[in-house]
């Protein structure tokens, strides 16, 4: 029996066990923390530079410091030579909706304006079920199908890439908003958040004393300021999201883009190789909104 | 028109003026806050009241049209009629699309910076030219008989005169008899350049909407064809409406059988239209299956379904095709089924407009932020109708002043040999130099119209 059992080998006690399975986890740690300690070792950083370049391996600091080195190439040639693309992870969005927040900041929006929602899709039914969150800018396409509709030309495809409203010509016929097939523009009704409320009312004492909402918007470059009761621009016109155009040509990456919590949105000019977006939409897992409509959108999603 | 008609008018106009003045306060000062329509569904009740009221002014055209160009004899006396009130409801259709904008004293930019890719600014030049082509018609129609008005002198000389441009009709018998030709000439080319210039203008109403590849539901190459009938049918209906109503000068049976003509006409183009509709419902939804069953389902059976079968289909197509076919012979008939044709054909409009826009571009986007104007669904809000009072009173008030003040009903000008002329030529000068008395005789047995109406434009030669 003694040596049946020697040859089978000694029962185990649950002493032995426990041991075991703590080796092997010492092993495992030292395993992973020996392959860390290699990879950041001067040498691992030589060998292997192209894939530290894939922005999974960055911290999401680092790929907003190599956006904005892909700016200011950009920014140094021509604007005809520059072409804006937006590229959203959507394996990397949180649905935490900060994009869309300081984008309604940065560009001071009203009530029933909004450029960038997070749309939320739930996929799978329970106990298999998903979410997924896809942030939708305007898509800034190459064949606009909201720019020749305009009666008075005031929005149109620029050189660069970005679609653009007149503010000042607008006449607020709506036509683009009902040519959009993604509903990517708004129009602005002239209303206020704290419209209405009586004077020190706790809810908006804040916004009305920030004087948020009447502090001027600078989309296009120009200083725009909401007063209530005028009826003046951009009051009354078509607005949507022109990727902060002021703030790219004050050498800024748009306010989605620096606010993503998931580090999920990346800004660049596609006409440069080197650029972090040039690279990404070469992924398998790009993807484009409606593709089958032709309206070629120069905002990519990794789906 | 009896007395009872005319009082229901008068108190529809004045309930109409008073809810107008809430409407367009409301609009001047605040804006269009109280509109319920928003950024997803951006075009509301305004926009399906202006395809509305400009379809109305296109079918007025054309068959104002049939009797300059084409010189349909049955319909010579609602020449002037049908023109005028082709201008008074374009007037409307650019008031309600004046009312929607964003900035409206911009407006004038589609003229100085027109961008001709878009349908939009087809739109607004096309009307232009149609309107100064339905002035100078009506002026060419009118000339005569405002130079007339003026001579005769008056309180009203000066605006007489001022409407005829000073000009001043001859008194010499062959001289008028010449001008009358002239004006028949003028009108009959006027009129030719008007219908392909009405076609293309209610034709590229419908293409404003089929030629946005975002919405399939509109981007269909049958819309042009659906909304030209439509135009005919909803004009033609508001024609049948009105003469009917206000009788258009001439004896009893020329009027009953310009009536029975107008009906005849309206009751085909009806049928028409339900054709057309036909194929643009039952090809969607014949297998159940495609993107636009949905939309068809949400029409047909949805919350808001009554807007197809009560009021298009029930009192717009069943209700006036029963009178239509059987009390042709019936002034109250023919009446009754052109005002209901005429005024239901909104319900056809807000079917056009609405419900497409009612169908999220990306499934999530409503409940991505929630804001008021930020919703897929619409119903117009209360101010929105008080803007359209504010248009259909407007527009009656200028239909009474026109037919005030004008020599809209009595068949004394052009037009009534316009018709003969095309008939036949020779009858044509026998016809215009048929002598006063007849005229006369003629005009006096016709229904006694107006009585408040001043004596210049009395039917009867009193
Ligand atoms: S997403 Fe819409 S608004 Fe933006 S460019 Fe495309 S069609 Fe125009
Ligand atoms: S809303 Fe403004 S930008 Fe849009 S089509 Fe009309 S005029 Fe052009």
């Amino acid at each position: 029996m003694e040596q049946a059992g020697a040859s089978l080998g000694k029962p185990r006690d649950t002493k032995g066990g426990r041991a075991t399975r703590r080796e092997l986890f010492a092993r495992a740690l030292a395993a992973a923390g020996g392959l860390s300690a290699l990879a950041l070792t001067r040498e691992g950083l030589a060998k292997e530079p192209a894939i530290l370049d894939r922005p999974d391996d960055w911290a999401p600091g680092n790929a907003l410091e190599r956006m904005r080195r892909d700016l200011e190439r950009a920014l140094a040639k021509p604007m005809e030579k520059r072409k804006w693309v937006m590229v959203i992870d959507l394996e990397k969005c949180i649905g935490c909706k900060a994009c869309t927040v300081s984008c309604v900041a940065e560009n001071n929006l009203p009530p029933g304006v909004v450029y960038r929602p997070v749309v939320e899709e739930e996929r799978g039914e329970f106990p298999h079920v998903r979410k997924r969150f896809i942030p939708r800018p305007c898509m800034h396409c190459d064949n606009p199908p909201c720019t020749p509709v305009c009666p008075v030309g005031a929005t149109w495809k620029r050189p660069d890439g970005i679609v653009a409203v007149d503010y000042d010509a607008c006449i607020g016929c709506r036509y683009c908003l009902s040519a959009c097939p993604y509903n990517a523009r708004t129009a602005d009704f002239g209303e206020f958040y704290t419209e209405g409320l009586a004077e020190g009312s706790e809810a908006f004492a804040g916004p009305r004393a920030s004087g948020y909402e009447t502090r001027p918007s600078f989309e296009y470059g120009k200083e725009w300021r909401r007063t209530p009761g005028s009826h003046a621009s951009p009051m009354g016109n078509a607005r949507k999201c022109q990727f902060c155009l002021h703030r790219i040509e004050n050498h800024l990456l748009p306010a989605c883009v620096t606010t993503c919590l998931g580090g999920a949105t990346y800004f660049g000019d596609f006409n440069d190789p080197e650029s972090l977006v040039h690279e990404l939409v070469g992924s398998s897992r790009m993807m484009r909104l409606k593709e089958e409509l032709g309206t070629e959108p120069s905002v990519f999603y990794l789906a | 028109m009896n007395k009872g008609v005319k009082t229901c008018l008068w108190a529809a106009w004045i309930v109409l003026a008073a809810v107008a003045a809430y409407g367009l306060g409301e609009r001047a000062v605040a804006g269009k806050e109280l509109a319920n329509y928003g950024s997803y569904v951006p075009w509301g009740l305004w926009v399906s009241t202006y395809i509305y009221f400009i379809g109305l002014s296109a079918g007025a055209f054309l068959l104002s049209s049939m009797v300059y160009v084409f010189g349909v004899k049955s319909l010579a006396r609602v020449g002037r009629l049908a023109l005028f009130t082709a201008a008074v409801t374009l007037g409307m259709a650019l008031f309600s699309i004046w009312m929607d904008l964003g900035h409206m004293w911009r407006a004038y930019e589609v003229l100085t910076r027109p961008n001709f890719h878009s349908m939009m600014a087809w739109m607004v030049w096309l009307y232009t030219g149609y309107f100064l082509l339905i002035l100078a018609e009506l002026w060419f129609e009118l000339r005569c008989d405002l130079a007339t008005r003026a001579a005769a002198g008056g309180a009203l000389a000066p605006l007489y005169r001022l409407l005829s441009l000073g000009w001043t009709c001859p008194t010499d018998a062959a001289e008028l008899q010449a001008c009358h030709q002239q004006s028949l000439r003028v009108l009959r080319r006027l009129g030719a350049l008007g219908i392909p210039l009405a076609i293309a203008f209610h034709g590229g109403v419908g293409a404003l909407f089929a030629t946005l590849s975002a919405r399939p539901y509109w981007h269909s190459g049958l819309f042009p064809i659906l909304f030209l009938t439509g135009a005919l049918v909803s004009g033609g209906a508001l024609l049948l409406c009105l003469v009917s109503l206000l009788g258009a000068g001439g004896s009893e049976r020329e009027q009953k059988e310009l009536r029975v003509f107008l009906a005849r006409l309206v009751l085909v183009l009806l049928v028409f239209d339900v054709i057309l509709e036909w194929a643009e419902v039952s090809i969607p939804l014949w297998y159940g299956v495609g993107s636009e069953v949905g939309l068809w389902k949400e029409i047909l059976f949805g919350h808001y379904g009554y807007v197809f079968w009560v009021f298009h289909l029930g009192l717009g197509v069943v209700v006036p095709l029963a009178l239509l076919l059987k009390g042709q012979a019936s002034r109250f008939a023919t009446g009754l089924a052109g005002l209901l044709v005429a005024t239901t054909f909104l319900a056809v409009r807000l079917n056009i407009v609405i419900p497409p826009q009612t169908e999220p571009h990306l499934r999530g986007l409503a409940e991505a932020y929630s804001d008021a104007r930020l919703r897929f669904e619409y119903v117009p809000s209360l101010f929105e109708w008080a803007v359209v009072a504010a248009v259909v009173a407007a527009g009656m008030a200028v239909f009474w002043l026109g037919l005030r003040l004008l020599p809209l009903l009595n068949g004394e000008g052009p037009e009534e040999d316009a018709a003969q002329t095309v008939s036949s030529e020779p009858v044509a000068v026998a016809a215009s130099s048929e002598s006063a008395g007849d005229a006369a005789e003629r005009e006096g047995s016709a229904e006694p119209s107006d009585p408040d109406a001043p004596p210049a434009i009395q039917a009867s030669p009193a």
